[in-house]
Order: C-alpha cells, then structure tokens, then sequence
C-alpha cells in the first residue's frame, strides 16, 4: 500500500485514463499547447506503429527456418537406433565367449596357488632350521644386532610351534644361544673398557631381548658406582696433595666420569625410542630415574664429605694460604655450577656453596682465633715490658715507653684485624663463581666476617680487658689496667669505627636499618667505654690500695706513745708522695691533664699555697689546743658547710681526675687508721709535720686543692682527738722540718 | 604520726663512739647500749637507749664507764643487764693497754628511765658494776673483741692478738679460760675480729686476720681450722656475721669497700658481692628474721639498707620452706620476692659510721653510729617492709 496509486494521468501507465487526460489538459493548457501536445502524440503513435510492423516480420522468418529443423531430426534418429540394436547383440555374444574360457582355466589357477603358499612355508621352515647355525655365525662375527633381529624374527613362530618334537629342538637350541648372547651382551655392558656407544648398544639389545629394565638399570649403576668409588678411594688417599691438584683430580676424574654415566644413562634409559606400549615405558622411566637420583646423590654426598674434609684438613694444617684454598674452592663450585644443568631436580652447586661457606665460617674461626692468640701475646709481651724495665719508668722515660708500648699495642691489634680481613676479602673476589650468590653474601660477609670475626673480636678484646678487673687480685701490673684502659678508650674514639667501616666498605656490607642483623657500631663503642671506666676504676683503686697498704702499715706498727719529737718527715710520707708522683708520670704518659677546680700559672703558686694552708691551720688548730669539746664542734661545723666526699668513686679519664681518686683513697685511709691509735703529744707532732708535708706535695697532682686540705685538716683532727696531751708544734717549725726534706 | 614512722630518730653523745649493740636478751623494748670514746678516761659512758615505739620518743639511762674508752660492747644472750666491754686504759707508765671485762648495770632506784634531759655532772651517773674481769694479759696485749656464746650466757670469747680465748663465767670474780686457740704464721698475724658461729650447736668459732676468714672446730682440744677462706677481702677484713637462718652462710666487709656474701662450702668465691659502698666497710649485720635484709655501714657515713634475696632462706616461691626456724616469725606468704640490690640509703650520718645493729625487739628497726657520736635509730622502709610481709 505505500505505493503511490498510480497516476491516471500517465500516458505510459497501466491505469491511464483517456479522458481525466483530455480534460486535465483542456483545463490546464492553453490552445496551442494542445495543439503542440497532439501533435507530439501523433507522432508518438506512429512510431509506434511502424516498430510493432517490423516485429512480426522478423518472427515470422524464425519461426519457417526452425519448422525445418525438427523435421531433419525425426530422420537422423531412425537410424542411430537400428544401429544400437546391432551393438547390443555383439555384447552378448562376447559375455558368453568369456564365461566359457574361465571355466576351462578355473582348475589349474587353485592348483597354482596351493603350490606357492607350500614354497614360502617352505622358505621359512628352511630359515629356522639354519637359525641356530646362523645365530652362532653372527655371534662369532660379533655382529649381535643382526643375531637379536633375527632371534626376533623367529620368537613368535617357535613359541607358536614348540609343542612340536622337531621344533622344540630348534627353539632350545636357539635359546642356549640366546642365553650366550646375553651373556657375551652382558660381558661388554660389565666390561671397564667398553666404551660408551658399545655399552649403549648392548643395553639396547638386552632390553630388546626383554630382559627387565630395572635390574639392568641397577645393574649397570652398580657397575658405575664401582668405578666411581675406585676414583674416590683415590681421592681420598690424595689427602696430602696440593689443594687444587686435589680439586682439579676430583673434577676431572670423578665429576666427569659422574657425568659421563649419567650422560650415557640418560641415553640408554630414558630417552631410549619408545618402542614398546608406552605405559610400560612411562613405569620404566619414573623407576630409572629414582634410581639414578638416588645413585647421584649418594655418589655425590661421598664426593662432598670427601672435599669437605679435605678443605678442612687443608684449613687445620695451618698453612693455609687462602689464596690457594680459594682458587680451589672456586674450580670446585664452578664444576658443580657447570654441572647443574645436567641434574635438574639437586641443587649441587648449593651444596657446594654450603662447603665453600663452611670453609669460609672455618677460616674466620681460625683468624679468630688467632687474632685473639696474637692479642694475648701481644699482651703477654706488655706485661713482660712493663715488668721488666721497672727502674726506667722512674726515671722519666717510662712515660714514653708506655706511650709507645700503648700504640703498638692498638696498632698491632688494628693491623692483624686489617691483614686478617684482606686474607678473607679474597673469598668475597668477584671473579669468583660462588662470590656472587647472595646467600653466600649474606652469610659469610654479615655473619662470619663482620659478626662473628670482627664484632666477635672486640667483644673478646672488652672480656678480657675485662677480666682484668674482675680477678680482684693484685696479679696485673697497674700499668697494664692503664694501658688497657687507654687502648679500650683508642678503640672507642677511633680504631672501633676504622675496623668497622673498612669491613662494611670492603665487604660491601649495607647497613640495613631496623634489619638488628648487624651490631651497631655504638654499641661496641658503648661497652668500650664501660670497659675503659672499669679498668681506670680498678687502676685507681688498685693504685689507691697500695698507697693506703703503706699508709696503714706506717701507723699501725708505730708506737705512737712513744715517739721522739719529730725532726724529720717520716720516710713513707716521701714514699708516698714519690709513689704518687711516678703514679702521676705513668698516667700522665697516657692521659691527658684535664680540668682543675682552679689553677694559677705563675710559678709563686706553691709556696702561696701553702702560706695559705699554714693560715687555715693556724686558724684551725688554735682553738683545738684549748679544749678538745669545742674542737669537736669546730669540725662539726665545718663538715656541715662541706660537702660529702666520695672517696672510691668514678673517676674521669683524665690525669688530675685519677690522681684526685688516688689520693682521696690514700687520705681517707691514712684518717681511719689514725683515729684507731692513740698519740702522746709527740706524736701528734709528727703527724702534723707528715701532714703538712703532704700538703706541700700532693695539690698540684689533685682537681681540687681543697680537697686535699680537707682531708688533711681531717687527719689532724682526729690526731688531736686521739692524743693524750694535744698541743701542737710551731707552725714555722713544722714548715723548716718539711723543707730540709 | 604514721608520717612519722619512718622518720629517722637522732640521739646525740657528747663523746665520740664506736661501740654499739642491741640488748639481746629484751625481746619487748628497741634498746640499744653505746659505748663512749673519750681520751679522758674516767668520763667515759655506757648509754642505754630505748626508743618509745609509740610516741617516736627516746628514753635514756647513762652509767658510768669508768675504767677506760670504750672501743667494743657486746650483749649477754641471756641477761639483759650483762654487757662485755673491751676497753683502753693507762698504764702509769703512760702506755695505753686494752682490757675486758663484764659488767653488770645497775638496777635504778626509781625504776623508771628518765626522759633524755639535760643531766648533771658525770659524777653523779651510776657506775656499771663490774662482774669479772677477763684476764687477757697472759695472752698478749691487744684485746680486740669479747663477745657471748650466741646462747649460752655464762660463756663468752675474747679475741686477742693471733689468739682467742673462751671463757667460764660462772666462776664469780675471775672467769675461767675454758679453751684458746692460737693462728700462727709468719710476719706475726693478729686477729682483726671473731665471732661465735651460730650454727651447729654453736661448735665454731669464726676469726679474722687480714684478708682472711678462719673457722676453728670447738669440739677438739686443742681447737683446730675448720675451713678457712683465703683472701676474702683483697684488704683487712672489718667485720663479718651470720645468716641467722641458713647455715653455711656468712656475711664478710672489709676495706676494699666490698661486701661479700658467703657459702662457707665454696670457699674459693663469694656467692654475692657488692660494693655500694665508697669506702671501708665496717659492719655488716643480717636481719635476724628476715635474713634478705642485710645493713652495711661505712666510713662514706652511710648506712645501706641492701637486699640479698637471692641467697637467702626465704624462698622465691613459697612452695619450699626447709627452714622450720623462721616459721615463727613470720607466715611466709610474700609473693614477689625482693631483687638483689640497694633498698635505702641513710645518710643521716657526717661522719664514719663504725657500727650498725638491728634491734633484736623489732625486725624492722635499726641503729647505727657514727664516730661524732651520733646515734640514729632509723627503719626499714615501709614499701620494702610490706614487700616482705605481704
């Protein structure tokens, strides 16, 4: 319906309307148009007509030429079909010619065929009575591949047929054969020199003979291992050989053959051509291959526990140059890199680099240790310095013998600890195959170099300077608690660092931060500190000890009731003071002065001082004389203002700071002893004339010179407590007795 | 006055002092006896020293020591009026010599102690009456310590010299020697201090000399070394005491500032050393119940209160008492133990303090002396007290 209704209007269209036409135009078109369009009609329809004439004509001729056509057709096939007749009498004729000569033929045909079928089963009944005979021919020829094919050949039939008499000879025969074929087989697969290609043949044939797979697989790695074990046995009699000899003889004889079997194993059993159903095949495989894993691996255990031990040997004998043991170790774990790729499933060069890391963690133990027999020599050698050139050390030189002694000390321990790194650096060498691995890395470097060697080594240098504070006992020359304190302090400024930089550079080990895997370089640091103070600590008390020693003896054996006015100083007040000032002279060759309380340089500084001293004295001991109560309480008083002396307390480390200790130590326990006697008045003279003899000497040795007048007012206090008849000397006495010494 | 439980009380002697103990025989009242040093012989002092546990106040009695300076006092066990004092007097040839002897203090005629006030003149104090006297002359010259059997009232022990001698008090004006023991050597040894071994039926009796510590077996005549510990102190050996509850166990100070704690058994090293001291050490005294509680006092004019829980009788868990002594003190219900270490420090002293005992009326109180004359009866803290009790 979407088709627009056909215009009526349309000359050419099918529902044109004449006169809706006519009247349109009359209606539309003005006269002469009319005219013109009728015009054009006429025209129109008589070209019309004229064509519509010519048309006919030319049908009309077709039509007559095509009438004569069909009738020249109806003839031609008259006569193709008497000729098909005569055709197919022909044939007939031919079918039954032929019917007739094949049943003349038909006889001799069935005959003919019976007699060949006859000749084959002859040729082959012929070919398995010659089978034995040939059999042994190619067994004797050597030709065995011909000898299985054709034994194969002939199986089926004589298994099919051996229940008869005559063929039962044959396929025993033929069997015993057999028998001596896989024998000889057998032979060249044992034989040592059979090569590998002949090996792989005989395998081939065996398994082709069905002989079972798995026990020729056990078979022939028992043969292997056979062999191999020979080679071990000889590498473990080459225990005395050159490392890399050893190493080299291991690769090439024991690796390669290793190799070569499993090479040749691979070939026969695994990747073999699957002839056979492929189950079995798949059975066989899985079986072969445990089996050869298994073999690999005990074989190569026993090469590993042969190198390691031998790596070991080399490390114990001591001679160990590293260069040589590296160079070894690398042949060793390149061979078994290389190897890798023949096993897929063991790692053995991991393995490999777990034995070259344990000769590494072994060596680090041997330098540790003798790192720590060198340091105790070294020590030993100190102590042996310090004891002997006792004499030289007061004359003023021992200063500079301590000083030097202390750095060679340092620098000895830093140089062994530096020779020892660059031995091991050689291990972590970047040429090196096992050099690479990051868990070597890790292990050897972070753990055995740094951790255990060189941390290990300046815990083992804080123990045992340690240790030399905790025996208790006078068995250490002082000098050397000094000295050692000095060295830990050394350690802790500077070498600590040094070491542990260089390790970290060298090593390339990187701090991984919050990681806790290395010790911090503080820590260390740390605990040299603490071992420094504890040395200087025993140093003073030790050195304070033997002046206090002296000091008690003095007063106690004295019969302090019985003295003579003083003349002199008493010998061990100079004692004392030459003590303390050889003391002053050995610490002072180490350490550094430090800080005074006060200190004036001009050189009216001593005998100021002791004017000074001489005043409070007389200050003092004026009003003691008199009456002891209001003495007591003029002590009393002054202690309030003051302050608490610690007397066996931490020093510093500097001069004046161990000094201070040391005579604070001394002081006190001249005060304790003294108040344990009793004094007659001469007495208590001669302790003012020692005292004041100390108080001449000792203030220049001590932080604060107060101190040391403290102390000494104390002794002279408590004399005059414990004096029976307490007046004390003139002062300007006192002074001319100390100054003619 | 609950603040003021732990507050320290002070009693102040005109005379210089070393000489402390605490009456063992009074089990009710905290009463100690000070003995004075004065080179004025004659005025010298025996004061008797009972804290009033309720107010915090003292009550004194002062007696007349007039023999000579008191440089040691010890308590009879057994009677709480029997005191032995080693002395010093003059010769007339104006030596000095050390004697002993016992005394008995006299009974008062009001009964009741005065309230410390200001007293009149020496002259008027009441004079020790003195039972017997120790004849150590024979024995030699330097008299450094008597004490009682740790028991017994009517035995005691006097350390002279590189001697020691026992005595029978029951003889009424001269005691008896019952038994002397002799350290011979080379360079002439001297007995620094002795003590009587508590335990074993009290059959040891322990002395110093130097760095040493020596025990000698009562039970044979002549006594012989029972064990001995060499250099115990790398210096003198000041003083030295027993674990009241463990046996084999021994407290030594010395002037190497340290103090060390010993089972007798292993003689070659102190199970526990400590040096918090800054300098000598020259008491030591263990707790009598609570034996983790040991005192130290010091010539640094300190007293330290230190804990040694690791070696003592009272168990860490309370599942072991193997010491049925202590049941009686104490029900031993603590459930965190004390660590090893410094519990206080008492540094109410200016000067050396020679002596420290604790009360034997109270365990959780103690005194101590200083060489000014000082006296201090101060408190174990009430933090570490309930520790122990709780």
């Amino acid at each position: 319906m979407g088709e627009p209704i056909p215009s009526p209007y349309d000359i050419n269209g099918q529902h044109f309307n004449p006169d809706m036409y006519l009247e349109k135009l009359i209606q539309e078109r003005s006269l002469n148009e009319i005219m013109d369009h009728k015009f054009e009609i006429v025209q129109d329809i008589q070209a019309l007509h004229s064509d519509m004439q010519t048309l006919v004509y030319d049908n009309y001729n077709k039509f007559i030429s095509a009438t004569d056509t069909i009738r020249k057709m109806k003839s031609d096939f008259k006569k193709m079909e008497d000729e098909m007749d005569l055709l197919a009498a022909n044939m007939e004729s031919i079918t039954s010619f032929s019917e007739q000569i094949s049943c003349t033929l038909q006889d001799t045909r069935q005959q003919i065929t019976k007699l060949s079928g006859v000749h084959s089963l002859l040729k082959r009944l012929q070919f398995l009575f010659k089978l034995p005979g040939k059999l042994k021919a190619t067994l004797q020829e050597g030709n065995y591949s011909q000898a299985v094919q054709d034994y194969i050949r002939a199986q089926r039939v004589l298994q099919q047929y051996g229940n008869m008499a005559s063929f039962q000879g044959i396929q025993s025969d033929c069997e015993a054969i057999v028998e001596e074929l896989k024998q000889k087989l057998r032979d060249q697969f044992k034989s040592k020199e059979a090569s590998a290609k002949e090996l792989a043949e005989s395998v081939d044939l065996l398994l082709q003979l069905q002989e079972p797979a798995d026990s020729l697989c056990a078979e022939f790695l028992a043969h292997a291992e056979t062999r191999l074990g020979e080679q071990l046995t000889l590498l473990e009699g080459l225990q005395d050989q050159d490392i890399i000899e050893f190493v080299d003889i291991g690769s090439s004889g024991f690796l390669s053959d290793l190799c070569l079997v499993v090479a040749s194993y691979n070939d026969m059993f695994i990747n073999r051509p699957r002839l056979h159903n492929i189950q079995q095949c798949d059975e066989l495989d899985s079986v072969a291959l445990s089996q050869l894993g298994n073999f690999v691996l005990r074989n190569m255990e026993h090469y590993f526990s042969l190198v390691g031990k031998r790596v070991e040997h080399e490390q114990e004998r001591g001679s160990g140059d590293t260069v040589v043991l590296v160079r070894a170790l690398d042949r060793f774990h390149r061979r078994l890199q290389a190897m890798n790729t023949l096993f897929s499933d063991t790692d053995f060069a991991r393995t490999g680099t777990e034995i070259v890391l344990r000769a590494g963690r072994r060596q680090c133990r041997f330098h540790l240790q003798a790192l720590k027999a060198h340091f105790a020599n070294t020590l030993a050698q100190v102590r042996q310095s310090l004891a002997a050139p006792k004499l030289i050390s007061q004359d003023g030189d021992g200063s500079t013998s301590l000083s030097e002694l202390l750095t060679s000390l340092v620098l000895a321990t830093v140089e062994k600890v530096k020779g020892v790194l660059q031995d091991l650096l050689i291990f972590s060498q970047p040429d090196l195959t096992f050099g690479l691995k990051p868990h070597f890395c890790e292990v050897f470097c972070i753990d055995n170099v740094r951790e255990d060697l060189v941390v290990g080594f300046l815990h083992h240098l804080t123990a045992t300077a340690r240790g030399f504070c905790v025996s208790g006992d006078s068995k250490s020359p002082p000098a050397l608690l000094l000295l050692l304190s000095k060295m830990c302090l050394e350690f802790e400024t500077s070498s600590v660092h040094y070491l542990l930089s260089q390790t970290d550079e060298w090593f390339n080990i990187e701090d991984r931060h919050g990681s806790g895997i290395l010790t911090s370089e503080a820590e260390i640091c740390t605990s040299m500190r603490a071992a420094a103070q504890e040395l200087l600590n025993h140093y003073v008390r030790m050195q304070g000890l033997s002046v206090s020693q002296m000091l008690r003896k003095s007063v106690e054996t004295r019969d302090w009731l019985h003295t003579i006015e003083p003349r002199t100083v008493r010998a061990v007040m100079k004692r004392v003071v030459e003590d303390i000032a050889a003391v002053d002279s050995q610490v002072g060759a180490l350490y550094e002065e430090g800080q005074r309380a006060e200190r004036s340089s001009d050189s009216s500084r001593r005998t100021h001082s002791a004017n000074v001293s001489r005043h409070m004295y007389r200050s003092n001991w004026s009003s003691y004389a008199p009456s002891q109560l209001d003495s007591s309480l003029v002590t009393n008083i002054q202690k309030l203002f003051s302050e608490r002396i610690e007397i066996f307390s931490s020093v510093e480390f500097s001069k004046v700071s161990i000094l201070t200790g040391i005579i604070k130590i001394s002081l006190k326990t001249f005060l304790e002893c003294v108040r344990l006697r009793t004094f007659s008045r001469y007495g208590l003279q001669q302790i003012q004339v020692d005292t004041h003899y100390l108080q001449l000497y000792l203030w220049r040795f001590v932080a604060d010179e107060n101190l040391v007048h403290f102390l000494l007012d104390e002794i002279l206090g408590s004399a005059v407590h414990r004096c029976l008849d307490p007046v004390l000397m003139e002062p300007s006495v006192v002074e001319i007795i100390c100054e003619r010494g | 006055m609950k603040m003021e439980d732990d507050t320290p009380v002070i009693y102040g002697l005109e005379f210089q002092a070393r000489a402390l103990a605490s009456q063992l025989a009074e089990s009710d009242a905290v009463r100690f006896m000070v003995g004075t040093q004065s080179l004025k012989l004659s005025h010298n002092q025996v004061h008797v020293v009972e804290l009033n546990e309720e107010t915090g106040g003292l009550l004194k009695q002062v007696f007349q020591h007039g023999a000579g300076e008191v440089w040691t006092l010890a308590a009879s066990p057994s009677d709480a009026n029997l005191i032995a004092t080693c002395y010093n007097t003059l010769t007339a040839e104006n030596t000095c010599r050390m004697q002993s002897a016992i005394w008995r203090l006299p009974l008062q005629v009001d009964g009741v102690p005065d309230e410390v006030a200001e007293c009149g003149g020496i002259s008027d104090l009441p004079a020790l009456e003195l039972v017997s006297k120790l004849d150590t002359e024979p024995h030699g010259p330097d008299v450094k310590v008597t004490c009682f059997h740790p028991t017994d009232g009517s035995k005691a022990a006097s350390v002279v010299d590189n001697k020691f001698v026992i005595w029978d008090l029951n003889h009424r004006d001269t005691a008896k020697v019952v038994q002397s023991g002799v350290l011979e050597g080379k360079g002439q040894p001297r007995f620094t201090t002795g003590k009587w071994n508590p335990h074993h039926g009290c059959s040891q009796f322990v002395t110093a000399n130097e760095g040493h510590v020596r025990s000698w077996d009562l039970r044979v005549s002549p006594v012989r070394s029972a064990w001995t510990i060499e250099n115990a102190h790398c210096q003198l050996v000041r003083d030295l005491d027993f674990n009241p509850n463990k046996q084999y166990y021994m407290a030594t100070c010395g002037d190497d500032g340290y103090s060390r704690f010993w089972d007798v058994r292993n003689p070659s090293e102190s199970a526990v050393a400590r040096a918090d001291h800054s300098h000598w050490v020259w008491s030591i005294r263990y707790n009598h119940f609570h034996d983790q509680l040991v005192l130290t006092s010091s010539s640094d004019s300190q007293v330290i209160l230190t804990s040694i829980a690791s070696i003592s009788s009272e168990p860490i868990s309370h599942m072991v008492d193997d010491d049925p002594n202590q049941g009686d003190a104490v029900p031993d219900t603590h459930k965190e133990k004390l660590e090893d270490g410094v519990l206080a420090t008492y540094d109410e002293h200016e000067d050396s303090v020679y002596s420290v005992e604790w009360s034997s009326a109270d365990p959780w109180t103690f005194a101590s002396l200083s060489y000014d004359g000082r006296l201090v009866i101060s408190k174990v803290p009430r933090a570490e007290k309930y520790m122990i009790l709780l």
